[in-house]
């Protein structure tokens, strides 16, 4: 290892960024300490070097620091993160420091944070269901280990909820395997972040649980490294300890902000909005980090949360998040308006992944085609529901006006699910059925025949018998 | 080694390093940068500094490294063994580098594109005393079962065959000898090189008239594509642009496709990774990788190789192409071969244009669609290859104003235009058929081998975009005074519109039989689906109760006529003796009503 080298030649200081010179054998991305007049210690990282002028990012923030008493400490390493079987049931700050009041952890390895691109030939497709007992997601939008499924949701949306919900549901699926949840908090509320690990005590989950935690009054620059502390976290457990790793990355829209301060001060060429043009490889490498590899037990699974500004699925975060990961979760405010809880908007949402996840042997044979004709279904009962906003139900035909009438079942019943309630994937699938029962064959297209004989005639007999 | 020029690194930034001591190097040049050799390209140069894009992400470079210059631009490697393989960007084959160095990606690995190892059996085509020159066909390898691997004579080479023998060999082993004019000997190995970012040389080109069948009925019934065309395919997320890409990868009647992942998503590399052995042609029943290439640089690879990757496809694609084959790439996405170009441009401290995108933008798309084509190929014999391209774009909350969106509408014939409303009412492909256009349609009756079915598909086609038209305007008049407003004829017009769109449109792609529709499948199923609108007409005109006409149960075989499989096609046009006896059955009822 080098020796640490010292310097007291600060030269700029700017937003987040401080410029030293005159040092020599700095390297791109490595870290350093910075210590301040007053002893106190902050922690940055290299963004840029040239010649012997090295910009730094400092993490804290540089409110404080001045040009002639600071002193830098090139630690000529990356981030790194201390990993051991230790860190699960503890909670560490924005930065990877412990800050509970457990043991110190004596580290197996460290790893830089940044992590290494999986090599696509290295990854196993994902293709095991999980279920979440939650309908919208195990009938419509199922999930399966190693994806990455992001909510979008906005201010005021009950996101917290069905995180929680999903945290402590999923986690219980797979006796005998191990499963891990890894939490990063970036710029959320004291209360936010408290209400989920409130939550994972109640479950006796916490101990199976890493936290990352950079709450909104804890330094801004900081949450650049949050995630990659956390999925760093995940790596480890999952591929090297082999467990089943859900990350909860909450909120990404705060993350965003962060690196568009820091784009700013470096007085880069903004991308739409003021964000850096780099935000889709950014984001990418966060989120790519999920998966499965071959030959490996483990797994990591993906829930990022973003609040969309102002509900704009076109701003930039939740746009460039929805080119990387395999579908997303909407929660619209016009269902929660109408009390629907969880509001999930059931249309746009999307998981690319479920098609190899479903099916015989993993849910069951009538899944696909049953969610297809539930969303033709829904999808026109809205337009429905729509039309007799603007001319009144009395101008709808007898068809269409059944067509608005499962839509108003499905919202009160299928998308409807209180937040402890956790259905089988086989109460969910019969469910799906016990709507489509209003229906005739020629109306369920998009259903294999002999299938609607299989599992509509009990539905369609009760309804008969009913009326 | 030692000769080469060594230069040192002033500055890192990102993907960008700035070497000084480089006085000499030429413009893309590949360079190794640092102690552990990244591998990087020369993109601008001011006196003895040159600016440098690196392949790999630098953390740990700092300045006073060295930098070498290899004096070559960055090349690919062409000859057997590229069929069934997957590269990065930059053309290192994943395969072998997980083997190397596990599943994770290191750092400054070398690893060449094709197999040294391996032997080839080389039979010639040609006899010793031949003359030969550039693009001559000159022996064969069987690579798969569904690819013969063409040896051509390299570039710059021509004269006398002195030697050639059948064999095995490696792709760097002489395979014949070759004795120019002046009398200087070049020995003829499998295996050439070519810079990616210049386009390979090829003869005459000619008009793409041929139609690329993919078998996906809203694209070849509607928005053809043909042999050496170039299409784009832009839509917001979730619209199923990939699975666009990928369904065309898998069913276009090309001899090769080149698939290039250019910034996605790795799980989706994966599945096509584990599908395509799995799947098989449905012409040769072969399985669909012993036709196929792919290169996947997924978006968490370094951004550089991600700009070099759609070359590195382009030029596999068009050496196959130079064999006399039909190749296809499909480039998924663009955009993000775009953003890397921005990101680069950005480091650089280029100006920008619009979007911070370089001014140079639109110059690097135009230039790299025009790459493809229907051509005479070189030497002898004598023979015609083409090289369609097909480019999904990503825009920015799907806005067709995008820049990359824009600057691609400019150069390519056919647009599909994937539309969100489409997608989540799950009617895929969600192509508009309102907004998207083709300029190969005049081709499409030429894949009919009967005359009289080219003409019939094509009058069809031209009425069922009729109707498709009418209904959004019939759809206007419903929403302000409601369907019972309109006239039978009218009615009638939006049921069969539904029709159209549901049962003939909606396509599965995951489904075993409707993933693929043969063109006289086609043919078939639009003629059902039009028939019962002739019907409808004649029962209205009859006295036929709409109610009626649109209960008939004959519409519930006509909505499954996707799943009957292409041996029992007879059923479908069994469906439209149904019709008409159904229909008959209902001529003259309202009136006793």
């Amino acid at each position: 290892m080098l020796p640490v080298k010292e310097y007291q030649t600060v030269s700029n200081i700017q937003g987040p960024l401080m410029m030293v010179e005159m040092v020599d054998e700095a390297k791109y991305g490595h870290i350093v300490d910075i210590e301040l007049g007053d002893g106190s210690i902050r922690h940055g990282q290299i963004l840029q070097v040239e010649n012997d002028k090295v910009l730094v990012q400092v993490f804290e923030g540089t409110s404080g620091i001045d040009v002639k008493n600071s002193t830098v400490r090139f630690l000529a390493r990356p981030l790194e993160l201390g990993v051991s079987p230790d860190i699960l049931g503890r909670v560490f700050s924005g930065l990877g420091v412990a800050k509970d009041d457990g043991p110190e952890i004596i580290p197996e390895k460290r790893i830089d944070i940044n992590g290494k691109p999986i090599n696509p030939y290295g990854r196993d497709y994902p293709n095991e269901f999980i279920q979440t007992g939650i309908s919208t997601i195990d009938g419509l939008n199922p999930l399966v280990r190693g994806q990455k499924l992001p909510i979008f949701s906005g201010s005021g949306l009950p996101h917290d909820d069905l995180t929680a919900q999903l945290a402590r549901q999923a986690s219980v699926l797979g006796e005998g395997e191990d499963f891990a949840v890894v939490f990063a908090a970036m710029g959320i509320t004291f209360e936010a972040a408290q209400f989920f690990i409130d939550d994972l005590q109640n479950t006796g989950a916490i101990e199976r649980a890493v936290m990352f935690v950079n709450l909104a009054n804890d330094p801004a620059i900081e949450r650049i490294a949050t995630p990659r502390f956390a999925l760093t976290a995940a790596e480890y457990l999952a591929f090297d300890r082999g467990m089943h790793v859900l990350v909860i990355l909450n909120d990404m829209t705060n993350y965003c902000e962060a690196l568009r301060e820091i784009s700013a001060a470096r007085k880069e060429v903004p991308g739409r909005r003021g964000y850096p043009g780099y935000l889709y490889t950014d984001l990418a490498t966060l989120y790519e980090r999920a998966g499965r590899i071959k030959d490996n037990k483990g797994s990591i699974t993906m829930v990022p949360v973003l609040t969309m500004p102002e509900d704009d699925k076109t701003h930039p975060v939740p746009d460039l998040t929805g080119y990387i990961t395999e579908g997303q979760i909407i929660l619209s405010r016009s269902l929660a308006r109408q009390g629907v809880s969880p509001p999930t908007d059931v249309l746009p949402s999307l998981s690319r992944l479920k098609d190899k996840g479903i099916g015989e042997g993993k849910t069951r044979e009538d899944h696909a085609d049953l969610y297809n004709q539930l969303y033709a279904a829904y999808a026109r009962g809205k337009e429905m529901q729509e039309l007799a906003t603007i001319m009144g139900e009395a101008a709808l035909s007898d068809e269409d006006r059944k067509y608005m009438e499962f839509a108003n079942k499905f919202e009160a019943r299928y998308i409807s699910q209180d937040y402890y309630d956790n259905r089988t994937v086989f109460q969910t699938l019969d469910l799906g059925w016990e709507l489509l029962s209003m229906f005739d064959n020629v109306d369920l297209k998009r259903i294999d025949l002999e299938l609607i004989e299989k599992y509509m005639t009990p539905f369609r007999e009760k309804q008969s018998k009913e009326s | 080694m030692s000769e080469k020029r060594v230069g040192r690194v002033v500055k890192v930034a990102g993907p960008v390093v700035v070497a000084e001591g480089m006085a000499g190097a030429r413009m893309y040049d590949v360079v190794r940068v640092g102690e552990i050799n990244l591998i990087g390209e020369i993109v601008e140069l001011a006196g003895d500094t040159a600016s440098i894009q690196v392949y790999e992400e630098t953390t740990g470079i700092g300045p006073g490294e060295p930098v070498l210059d290899t004096e070559a631009p960055l090349s690919v490697e062409l000859g057997p063994g590229l069929i069934e393989s997957i590269y990065d960007g930059i053309q290192r084959p994943l395969d072998a580098l997980v083997a190397k160095e596990g599943e994770f990606m290191s750092r400054g690995s070398d690893v060449p594109g094709l197999n040294r190892e391996k032997k080839w059996h080389f039979k010639p085509t040609v006899s010793e005393g031949a003359k030969v020159s550039t693009g001559d066909i000159i022996g064969e390898v069987d690579e798969t079962s569904l690819m013969v691997h063409k040896i051509m004579i390299p570039p710059k080479v021509s004269g006398t065959i002195k030697s050639i023998a059948e064999g095995d060999y490696t792709v760097t082993e002489t395979v014949a000898v070759c004795v120019a004019d002046d009398g200087t000997e070049h020995a003829v190995q499998m295996m050439q090189r070519w810079p990616v970012r210049e386009p390979r040389v090829s003869g005459r080109r000619l008009a793409p008239e041929k139609i690329l069948v993919s078998g996906q009925r809203v694209i070849d019934t509607f928005f053809p594509i043909s042999k050496g065309g170039t299409a784009c395919v832009p839509g917001p997320f979730g619209t199923g642009k990939t699975v666009v890409q990928h369904q065309l990868a898998k069913w276009v009647d090309a001899d090769v496709v080149v698939y290039v992942g250019c910034g996605e998503r790795g799980n989706e590399m994966t599945d096509v990774l584990t599908e395509f052995p799995e799947l098989k042609d449905p012409r040769s029943g072969e399985p669909l990788m012993r036709r196929s290439v792919l290169i996947a640089n997924t978006s968490n690879m370094p951004v550089a190789a991600r700009e070099a990757s759609v070359y590195t496809g382009m030029t596999l694609a068009e050496y196959f192409r130079d064999m006399g084959y039909t190749v296809a790439l499909m480039a998924d996405s663009t955009s993000r071969w775009a953003e890397a170009m921005r990101e680069i441009s950005t480091r650089l401290e280029e100006m920008p244009a619009e979007e911070g995108y370089p001014a140079y933008l639109s110059a690097r798309i135009a230039a790299f669609y025009e790459r493809a084509g229907r051509v005479q190929c070189l030497g002898s014999p004598e023979r015609e290859g083409g090289l369609s391209v097909i480019g999904a774009v990503s825009p920015p909350g799907g806005d067709l104003s995008d820049s990359v969106v824009q600057a691609t509408l400019s150069v390519v014939k056919v647009f599909w235009s994937l539309r969100g409303e489409l997608a989540y009412q799950r009617h895929f492909p969600a192509i508009d058929w309102l907004t998207s256009y083709s300029f190969y349609k005049q081709y499409l009756k030429g894949c009919f081998e009967d005359k009289e079915q080219g003409l019939g598909m094509e009058k069809m086609t031209a009425e069922a975009m009729a109707l498709l038209e009418q209904e959004s305007e019939l759809i206007e008049i419903v929403r302000l005074v409601g369907s019972d407003a309109l006239s039978p004829r009218d009615q009638l017009a939006l049921e069969t519109s539904r029709s159209i769109r549901e049962d003939y449109l909606h396509q599965n792609a995951f489904h075993k039989v409707d993933t693929y529709t043969s063109m006289e499948k086609q043919f078939e199923m639009l003629k059902t689906v039009l028939h019962f609108h002739h019907q409808g007409l004649e029962a209205i005109e009859a006295g036929a109760e709409t109610a009626d006409i649109f209960k008939l149960p004959v519409r519930e075989e006509i909505a499954r006529a996707k799943y009957i499989p292409q041996e029992e096609m007879d059923k479908i046009c069994k469906i439209r003796e149904t019709i008409e006896e159904q229909m008959k059955a209902l001529h003259g009822t309202a009136a006793s009503k």
